[in-house]
C-alpha cells in the first residue's frame, strides 16, 4: 500500500522545514504529520517521509523506533493512555488501570477488534498533582475515580 | 507574598493583559543595555537553574563564546518528564508571554538568533496554548524581524516550538539537542560542553522553562531585589509541585528556603486522613528520599537539602503516608528508569534491568537480605559510570531507599546461607539461595 502526503500536508512540511537549518531536524515533526494523516507509521510511510525530506530512510526508522509516541501499527479510534507511575499509583492508578483493562478487554498496546479502542500503560504524563489520570488521544482526564472512568468511556462512540 | 513566575493576575495569558501589567518592558530595558550588562545582572541575582542541577544561570550564559563565526542557539527545556514534576505546564497555561519575554532577553544576552522551545509530546494542549502565544507575539512584533522596529534595536530572534515524542531522556540537555537535530535522543559525551559544541556543532545554551520565566522580573526589578527573596544561596521563588498523599496537591510558588513541613501541612493541606508521613522525596523521583521522622527543620533550597542528603531537583515534592508500601514504590521507580534508559551505556542499560528484576524477586518472596546489598552494589556501579545523569537518577532512589528505609525492605527478605554457586555471571556469584529453596 503506497502512501502519499496530501497537498495540504506537503505545505505544512514546507513550513516545518523552514524552522530548522537541516532537513534531518524536520523528521520528528514530519513523522507527526504522517501519523496524523495515516494513523500509524508503516514502512511505506517512512519511505515517503525520507523521500519528501531528502534524508536516508534509516534516519526516519531510527527516530520512529526510539520515541514511544510514534506507532508502528494502527491504534484504536480512541487511544487510552493510563499512567501508573508512582504518583498515580499512590492515588489508585493501578485500580484504574485494572478496571479499564477489564472493561475494554484489552491489555498494554492491544487494539479492540472493531478498532474503536486501544490501550497503553504509559509512564509519567506530568499530571502528578491531579492523579490518577489518563489521556484519551490528546486530552488529559485528571483526578479520576472509578465512576468517572466509567462515565468517560461510556460517553465515547 | 509576591509571586514572580505565576502572578495572581487573571487572564495574564492574554497579551493585552500582559502588556497592561508591564509586559515586554523588561525586554525593552535589556535590549537597551549591552549583553554583558544583562548577563552580569543575572549573575549577581544568584538565579539558579530550576531544571534539577541548580546551576548558576548567569554563569552558564557567560560560557558562551563572545566571538564566533557560527550561529548561536538557545534551547528552552520544557520536557518535564520527571515523575513528580508538573510545574512548566502551569507556566505554558498561565504566563506564556513572560516565558517568551525571558527567551528574548536570554537570546539577546547570549547572542542567539534562534531559540527552540522543547515541549514534551504528551503536552498536546499546552503545546497548542504556547504556539498560540508565540503566534501572537510574532503578530504584535515581539518576535522575528518586526522586533527591530518594536524595540528600536538591531537585534531580532526567532522562536520555534519543537514537540517531543515521549522520551524521558530528552530532558537531558545533550539528548534534547540530538532530538531537535532529528536524531535518537542519545546523550552526548561531555566535554565538549554545549556552549562550545551544541546544536549542529554551534554554541548553545540550554535553560529550563521556569528559569527563563524568572529573567524578566530580574531585569525589571533589579538583581538586588531578586537576591533578597528566599534563601540567600538559592534566591527567588520556586514552583513546588506537591503530590501524593496530601489533601491539596498542586503547584505552589513560594520563596526558596521554606520549611518542608510548612509546605506539606500549611500549604498543601496536610496528609490525607491525618496520617503520619513515612517518606518524602523533595525534588522528583530521582532524588534521594527523606524519612518521615527527619522532616523537622528541613528547608527547601538547594544548599539546605544537600546538607540533609537530598537535592532540590525540579521541586516536585512527593509525599507518602505511613501505609505506603515502599517496596512497591521502589519497584515502580526502578521500572520507570529501566523503561527510559536509552540503552547507550552498559551500566545503565543492564543495571536498571537488574535492579528491577532483583526488586521483583524480593516482592515475589524469593529475596534474601543479601539481595539488598546486591541492589546497592549494582546502584554504586551505575552511578558515575554513564554518559549522562540518568544512570545516577536510577541509582540514587534504589541506593537511598534501601539504606534509609532498610527495615521496610528487611520485612520482605528471608534469612539466607551462603553456598558456592559455580558458573554464574559475576554479579550473581555471591547471591545466596534462600533456605526454603534448597531441596535435599
Amino acid at each position: 500500500m503506497s502512501f502519499k502526503f496530501t497537498e495540504e500536508n506537503l505545505k505544512r512540511i514546507e513550513e516545518v522545514r523552514k524552522k530548522y537549518p537541516t532537513a534531518l531536524a524536520a523528521v520528528m515533526p514530519v513523522v507527526y504529520i504522517a501519523q496524523e494523516q495515516n494513523g500509524y507509521i508503516s514502512n511505506e510511510v517512512m519511505e515517503e517521509i525520507a523521500a519528501v525530506l531528502g534524508v536516508d530512510k534509516v534516519n526516519v526508522l531510527s527516530v520512529v523506533t526510539f520515541y514511544t509516541m510514534y506507532y508502528t501499527k494502527p491504534m484504536g479510534k480512541y487511544h487510552v493512555q493510563v499512567c501508573t507511575n508512582v504518583l498515580c499509583m499512590l492515588r489508585g492508578g493501578y485500580e484504574i488501570w485494572d478496571n479499564i483493562k477489564t472493561k475494554l478487554g484489552l491489555d498494554h498496546m492491544q487494539v479492540s477488534d472493531d478498532g474503536k479502542f486501544s490501550l497503553e500503560e504509559v509512564e509519567c504524563m506530568g499530571a502528578c498533582g491531579y492523579a490518577p489520570m489518563f489521556a484519551i488521544n490528546e486530552d488529559f482526564y485528571e483526578n479520576l475515580t472509578k465512576e468517572k472512568v466509567e462515565e468517560i468511556l461510556n460517553s465515547l462512540n | 507574598m509576591e509571586k514572580i513566575v505565576l502572578p495572581e493576575i487573571p487572564d495574564l495569558d492574554k497579551i493585552e493583559v500582559y502588556l497592561a501589567n508591564g509586559g515586554f518592558e523588561a525586554a525593552r530595558k535589556a535590549l537597551s543595555q549591552t549583553p554583558e550588562e544583562v548577563i552580569e545582572q543575572v549573575k549577581k541575582s544568584g538565579l539558579r537553574g530550576r531544571g534539577g542541577a541548580a546551576f548558576l544561570t548567569g554563569l552558564k550564559w557567560s560560557f558562551m563564546p563572545k566571538t564566533t563565526d557560527k550561529p548561536k542557539y538557545l534551547c528552552i527545556n520544557g520536557d518535564e518528564s520527571e515523575p513528580g514534576s508538573f510545574k512548566d505546564r502551569q507556566i505554558f497555561e498561565d504566563n506564556p508571554f513572560q516565558l517568551i519575554e525571558g527567551i528574548i532577553i536570554a537570546s539577546y544576552a547570549i547572542g542567539a538568533k534562534t531559540a527552540y522551545l522543547y515541549i514534551r509530546g504528551e503536552y498536546h494542549k499546552w503545546i497548542k496554548l504556547m504556539q498560540k502565544a508565540v503566534d501572537t507575539a510574532y503578530e504584535k512584533g515581539f518576535l522575528g524581524d518586526a522586533m527591530k522596529q518594536t524595540f528600536g534595536t538591531d537585534f531580532s530572534c526567532n522562536l520555534f516550538i519543537h514537540k517531543g515524542a515521549g522520551a524521558y531522556i530528552c530532558g537531558e540537555e545533550s539528548s534534547l539537542m540530538n532530538s531537535i537535530e532529528g536524531l535518537r535522543g542519545y546523550p552526548r559525551v561531555k566535554p565538549p560542553f554545549p556552549a562550545q559544541n551544541g546544536l549542529w556543532g554551534c554554541p548553545t545554551t540550554i535553560n529550563n522553562v521556569e528559569t527563563i520565566t524568572n529573567v524578566p522580573a530580574i531585569i525589571k526589578n533589579g538583581w538586588e531585589w531578586f537576591s533578597k527573596i528566599g534563601a540567600p544561596k538559592h534566591p527567588g521563588t520556586i514552583l513546588f509541585g506537591v503530590s501524593g498523599h496530601v489533601n491539596k496537591p498542586g503547584v505552589y510558588e513560594l520563596p526558596s528556603g521554606i520549611l518542608l513541613t510548612d509546605l506539606i501541612y500549611n500549604i498543601a493541606g496536610g496528609v490525607i486522613g491525618d496520617k503520619k508521613i513515612k517518606c518524602v522525596i523533595p525534588g522528583g523521583s530521582s532524588m534521594p528520599p527523606l524519612r518521615g521522622d527527619q522532616l523537622e527543620g528541613v528547608k527547601m533550597d538547594a544548599e539546605s537539602l544537600k546538607e540533609v542528603g537530598s537535592a532540590i531537583g525540579t521541586g516536585g515534592v512527593m509525599v507518602m503516608d505511613e501505609d505506603t508500601d515502599l517496596l512497591k514504590v521502589l519497584i515502580r521507580i526502578a521500572h520507570f528508569y529501566h523503561h527510559e534508559s536509552c540503552g547507550q551505556c552498559t551500566p545503565c542499560r543492564e543495571g536498571t534491568g537488574w535492579m528491577e528484576k532483583t526488586l521483583r524477586r524480593i516482592a515475589d518472596g524469593n529475596g534474601t537480605s543479601k539481595d539488598l546489598d546486591l541492589l546497592c552494589d549494582v546502584a554504586n556501579h551505575i552511578k558515575g559510570n554513564t554518559i549522562c545523569a540518568l544512570g545516577d537518577a536510577a541509582a540514587w532512589p534504589v541506593k537511598f531507599f534501601i539504606t534509609r528505609f532498610r527495615e521496610e525492605f528487611e520485612k520482605y527478605v528471608k534469612p539466607e546461607i551462603s553456598i558456592a554457586v559455580p558458573n554464574k555471571v559475576h554479579s550473581m556469584r555471591n547471591t545466596a539461595i534462600p533456605l526454603a529453596d534448597i531441596k535435599i
